[in-house]
């Protein structure tokens, strides 16, 4: 299926534009794996960032945690975006060609992410 | 403003339901050292924190006890889906049954309904943050006695013990925002103004 094929909505053409891409079913279970693998490497990513956020809070002079904090920053927005783009929206701030918010499963819902 | 994100803090693949122990680990969904009492408690007290390490601190804990709270809902979902009326009366769920079925509803474990009596803002940042620290060990305690009650369904204990960790890290954080608030307290003298009377007409 193209991607561009419902597009007559009168937005202008974008094809740089960072989209999700629609996935054919045998495609989902295939990907399975490699799914978990990225939203664990995404979740690790941003347990670390979180704590390190805490830890400036109250120690903002330390170079070393603000160093780490920029690198896992960088590897965090890399990675989600490519997650984004493979497996569907994790924000509702990233544009999609359909809405896939609605197609993904949620996260409290068993054996999801 | 916060934006959400469509994944837990931590996972949670719970395979079997067992309504017994949702009933008790309800109590850290909506019971007095839940984590919606931790979240509203530290998002509503950093208003009036005065320096900025401890609004800081205030707002992002706060942050992550929303998700936190969603990790705790999640636990009790998986617990209670699905399960045949016949095992939620055994596990003594059957009055919760009869209010909420088997949605998530903020309550203690002994059935109280969630109370902002808890959230304990006093207009005073010290005994703010001496709540907050004492607030952080209760949740450690909580989660240790729910660790005691789920010690033979690892799908549980997992991010049971995870949550208690990140009690213990909090702890630690407000400890370093409190003494931070007190130097910046004995700079210099203080005026408190109880009126309020900030010179509007």
């Amino acid at each position: 299926m193209s991607i561009n094929q419902n597009r007559n909505c009168g937005c202008e053409e974008d094809n740089e534009m960072m989209c999700c891409n629609q996935m054919q079913d045998n495609e989902r279970t295939v990907d399975c794996d490699e799914r978990m693998e990225m939203a664990q490497q995404i979740r690790c990513l941003e347990f670390a960032i979180t704590e390190l956020a805490l830890y400036l809070d109250t120690h903002p002079d330390d170079q070393k945690a603000l160093c780490l904090h920029r690198k896992y920053c960088k590897e965090v927005k890399e990675l989600k975006d490519k997650y984004q783009k493979v497996f569907g929206p994790l924000t509702i701030n990233f544009p999609c060609n359909k809405w896939r918010w609605l197609e993904e499963p949620w996260p409290w819902e068993r054996g999801n992410f | 403003m916060w934006t959400y994100n469509k994944m837990l803090q931590y996972p949670i693949n719970i395979k079997c339901t067992d309504p017994r122990l949702a009933k008790v680990i309800i109590s850290q969904y909506g019971g007095p050292d839940g984590e919606l009492a931790a979240s509203l408690r530290y998002l509503s007290q950093r208003f009036g924190m005065p320096d900025q390490n401890a609004k800081a601190i205030l707002n992002d804990i706060g942050t992550e006890e929303l998700a936190h709270l969603e990790m705790v809902g999640t636990i009790v979902h998986q617990l209670t889906k699905g399960a045949s009326i016949k095992e939620i009366e055994k596990a003594g769920l059957s009055a919760y049954y009869t209010d909420h079925g088997v949605d998530v509803y903020p309550q203690a474990a002994a059935g109280f309904p969630f109370n902002a009596g808890v959230l304990a803002c006093k207009g005073d940042p010290i005994a703010n943050l001496q709540e907050d620290l004492g607030a952080e060990q209760k949740a450690r305690a909580t989660y240790e006695k729910l660790i005691d009650l789920c010690r033979d369904n690892p799908d549980v204990l997992d991010p049971l013990r995870y949550l208690r960790e990140r009690e213990i890290v909090h702890f630690q954080r407000f400890g370093e925002a409190l003494r931070g608030v007190q130097d910046k307290l004995a700079e210099k003298k203080y005026y408190m103004n109880h009126n309020n009377n900030c010179g509007c007409n």
